[in-house]
C-alpha cells in the first residue's frame, strides 16, 4: 500500500495575525511555522496503517518553497519514508490540488490523505479538487479510517451525526479528531530523518482561479461591560433589552 | 444567466443554513439583474420548498430520487451539474458547511470555476471584477479575493446572513431528474448514525450557544450549562481539553482544531479563553464570559462579562431567563 500524506506548512496556532503594511501579506516576521494540525492526523494514521501493513510506504508531499522543509524533515521524523517538495509558493487552492494530483498520478498512490482545513487560509477544498482531478472518491472530513486489503472503511462527519462509508482504492480522505493520536518525533527519528530522501519537483498546471488583493483584521472590541455576581440576573435583560440577541 | 442556489434539506425542512444561502443568492440575482434558481438536495418536502419563494428564490428544481436522501458526493455533485448547465448558471451559492464545502470543490474543477469558501458578504461586482470576503486565520483575519473565471461558486459561511422572510411569497417546485445511474451511487454511505442533539439543536446553524469548560470541574456539573441553554433555546458547545477527556462528546469541541461557530450570541462558562479557543468562537456576534477569575484572557475578547463562580452564577442566569418567559 502507497501512502500519500499531504502537508501544509502553516503559523503555529498561537500567532498573532499581522500583515504587511499594505495589507497584501501575510506578516511572517517572527512566526513560527509548524505542520497544520489536522494533517498530523493524517500523518500519524497513514504511519500506523503502514505498520500494520507490511511492505507498505509513506511519503509526505508539500506543495511550498524551501523554507518548509524543516517541516517536512519534521514529518520524516515522526516516520515517514520520503518526502517530495514541489517546489513553488501556492498560489491557490486550485493550484495545490493540481500539483498534488500530477504527483499522486505519476507515483500511482493508494491512499490520499490530507487535513480537513488548513488553518491559514481555511478552504477546507483541496480534498475534493485532488479526488475530482484523479476522478476518484475523497471522504472528508473522516474521523476514522480502517483498512482491510483494499477496502477502506471510514467514518465521515455530517453536521449532527457520521455517515460510515466503504471506499475502494485508491481514494482521498481528509482527517481530523478523533481519528489517532498525533505522534511527536523521538531522538531516533530525528537523527534518521535527516538521511531519508527528499526530493524537489517543478510545479506543472494551470493558472490560479483565485488571487488574495487584501486582508483585514476584525474589528476591536469595544470592551466589556460587567456585571456584578450578585445581580446576574441583570444579565440576561441586558441580553433582551441592549443586545437583542435573545 | 442565472444564480443557483444550493438548498441542503433533512427531515423534510430547509436547513437554516440554506435559508441564509437562499437569500445570499437571491440578492446577489438581484445585484446581478438575474434572478435565483435553487436545486434542493436531501430528504425535503414540497411545501417546504415552495416556502424558499420567503428568501426571494422563484423557483426550485427538485429530483425525488430516492437515493438522494443521504449524503452521497458523486451523485450530490452531478445533480447540481445538470443543473447548473440547464439553468446556465454563472454563479453557485452553498453552504460552507460539510456537505456544500464537499461537493463545491468537485463542481470547481468539473465547471471549471473559482471557488470561494467561508464567506461572509455579498460580492463586490463593480467595474467587472468579482471580489469576495471571506473569512481567514481561522478567524482572526479576513481577505477580499477576487475570482477570476467565468463560472464561480462560493461557500457562505453559517450564520454571517440573516434569512429574510417575506411572509406569502412562494417558489414555483418543478421536477428535476438528472439522470442518475447507480454507478453515481458506488459512494453512497454503508450507514447513518445521527446523535442526539440537546434540544435538537445543531451546534454549527445555532443562533446562541452555551459552552463549558474545565472550569465546570466535571461532566456530572453540566446539567447547569444544559438547563441554560434549554432555557434558551440554544445549543450546547465545549473547550478542547473537555472533549479530550470525554466529559463531552468530541462534536462540541469548539475552537481553532474543532468546530467554528458565529452565532448572535455565545456564552463561555469556565473557559480561560485561550488564543485557540478564542479562533473558533471570536466571530460570534455577542460574547459573554462567566470565569471566576479576573484576570481571564476571555474577558479581552467579551462584550459582557460575570467574574464569579459558574456554580452560583448559572442557577441565577437560568431563572431569570425563565422569569423573562
Ligand atoms: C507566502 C504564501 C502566500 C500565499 N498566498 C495565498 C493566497 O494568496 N491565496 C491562497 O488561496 N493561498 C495562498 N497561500 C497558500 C495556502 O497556504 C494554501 O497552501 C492553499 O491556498 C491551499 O489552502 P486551503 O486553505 O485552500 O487548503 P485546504 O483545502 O483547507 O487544505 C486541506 C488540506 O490540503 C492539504 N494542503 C493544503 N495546502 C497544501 C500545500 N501547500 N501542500 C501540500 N498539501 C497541502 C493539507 O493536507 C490540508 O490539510 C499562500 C501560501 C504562502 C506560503
Ligand atoms: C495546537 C493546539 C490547538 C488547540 N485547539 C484548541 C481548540 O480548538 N479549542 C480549545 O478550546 N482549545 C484548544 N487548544 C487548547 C487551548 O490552548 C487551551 O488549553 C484550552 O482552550 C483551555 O481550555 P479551558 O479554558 O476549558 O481550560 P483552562 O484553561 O484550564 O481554563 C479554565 C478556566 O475556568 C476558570 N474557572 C475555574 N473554576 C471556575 C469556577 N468555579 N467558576 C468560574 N470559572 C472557573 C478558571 O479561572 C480558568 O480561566 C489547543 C491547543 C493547541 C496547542
Amino acid at each position: 500500500m502507497k501512502f500519500l500524506v499531504c502537508i501544509s506548512n502553516v503559523p503555529d496556532t498561537t500567532t498573532k495575525i499581522t500583515f504587511t503594511p499594505d495589507n497584501k501579506e501575510f506578516n511572517k516576521a517572527g512566526v513560527q511555522f509548524v505542520i497544520n494540525p489536522w494533517d498530523e492526523y493524517a500523518l500519524t494514521r497513514a504511519i500506523e496503517l503502514k505498520e500494520a501493513n507490511v511492505g507498505s510506504t509513506v511519503t509526505v508531499l508539500n506543495v511550498g518553497e524551501a523554507d518548509t522543509e524543516p517541516n517536512i524533515r519534521k514529518a520524516l521524523a515522526i516516520g515517514a519514508d520520503d518526502a517530495i517538495r514541489v517546489n513553488a509558493a501556492p498560489k491557490d487552492a486550485f493550484f495545490v490540488a493540481e500539483q498534488i494530483a500530477a504527483i499522486a498520478k505519476e507515483g500511482s498512490y493508494d491512499v490520499i490523505l490530507m487535513g480537513k482545513e488548513s488553518i491559514d487560509y481555511n478552504g477546507f477544498q483541496v480534498h475534493g479538487m485532488v479526488g475530482e482531478l484523479l476522478g476518484i472518491p475523497t471522504v472528508a472530513p473522516a474521523m476514522k479510517l480502517d483498512m482491510s486489503g483494499n477496502t477502506a472503511t471510514l467514518e465521515r462527519e455530517i453536521e449532527g451525526g457520521k455517515e460510515i462509508v466503504q471506499v475502494a482504492t485508491p481514494f482521498v480522505a481528509s482527517c481530523q479528531q478523533p481519528m489517532c493520536e498525533p505522534r511527536i518525533p523521538n531522538m531516533r527519528g530525528i537523527m534518521t530523518a535527516r538521511t531519508k530522501p527528499l526530493k524537489v519537483v517543478p510545479a506543472t498546471g494551470d493558472a490560479p482561479r483565485t488571487e488574495v488583493k487584501e486582508f483585514a483584521l476584525p474589528p476591536k472590541k469595544q470592551g466589556v461591560k460587567l456585571i456584578d455576581a450578585a445581580n446576574a440576573g441583570d444579565l440576561i435583560k441586558l441580553l433582551r433589552n441592549e443586545a437583542k440577541v435573545i | 444567466m442565472s444564480v443557483l442556489v444550493v438548498v441542503e434539506c433533512d427531515k423534510g425542512e430547509v436547513k437554516k443554513s440554506s435559508l441564509e444561502v437562499a437569500t445570499y443568492g437571491a440578492q446577489l440575482a438581484a445585484q446581478l439583474g438575474t434572478s435565483a434558481t435553487a436545486v434542493a438536495v436531501g430528504e425535503a418536502s414540497d411545501a417546504s420548498l415552495a416556502k424558499l419563494g420567503e428568501q426571494g428564490i422563484t423557483k426550485v428544481l427538485y429530483d425525488k430520487e430516492p437515493r438522494l436522501k443521504d449524503f452521497v458526493n458523486n451523485a450530490y455533485t452531478k445533480l447540481i451539474a445538470t443543473a447548473a448547465q440547464q439553468e446556465d448558471a454563472k454563479v453557485i451559492v452553498l453552504a460552507n458547511s460539510n456537505i456544500g464545502a464537499a461537493v463545491g470543490s468537485r463542481l470547481s474543477i468539473r465547471l471549471q470555476a473559482s471557488l470561494a469558501t467561508n464567506v461572509v458578504e455579498l460580492p463586490k461586482t463593480e467595474g467587472g471584477q468579482f471580489t469576495v470576503k471571506r473569512g481567514a486565520f481561522s478567524g482572526k483575519a479576513f481577505s477580499d479575493v477576487v475570482l477570476n473565471g467565468e463560472r464561480k461558486i462560493i461557500a457562505v459561511k453559517k450564520n454571517s446572513i440573516e434569512a429574510q422572510h417575506e411572509a406569502g411569497k412562494t417558489a414555483e417546485v418543478v421536477a428535476f431528474a438528472a439522470q442518475l445511474s447507480d454507478a453515481d451511487f458506488a459512494d453512497a454511505p454503508k450507514q447513518v448514525v445521527m446523535q442526539d442533539q440537546a434540544g435538537g439543536i445543531l451546534l454549527p446553524e445555532a443562533a446562541l450557544v452555551v459552552s463549558g469548560g474545565r472550569g465546570m470541574k466535571g461532566p456530572e456539573n453540566w446539567n447547569l450549562i444544559e438547563d441554560l441553554a434549554k432555557a434558551l433555546g440554544a445549543a450546547t458547545a465545549c473547550s478542547k481539553p473537555v472533549s479530550d477527556v470525554d466529559w463531552r462528546p468530541h462534536h462540541e469541541h469548539v475552537g481553532q482544531t474543532g468546530i467554528t461557530v458565529s452565532p448572535n450570541l455565545y456564552i463561555a462558562c469556565g473557559i480561560s479563553g485561550a488564543i485557540q479557543h478564542l479562533a473558533g468562537v471570536n466571530s460570534s456576534k455577542v460574547i459573554v464570559v462567566i470565569n471566576k477569575d479576573p484576570e481571564a484572557p476571555f474577558f479581552k475578547a467579551a462584550d459582557y462579562g460575570i467574574v464569579g463562580d459558574v456554580f452560583d452564577v448559572l442557577p441565577k442566569l437560568t431563572a431569570a431567563v425563565k422569569e423573562l418567559g
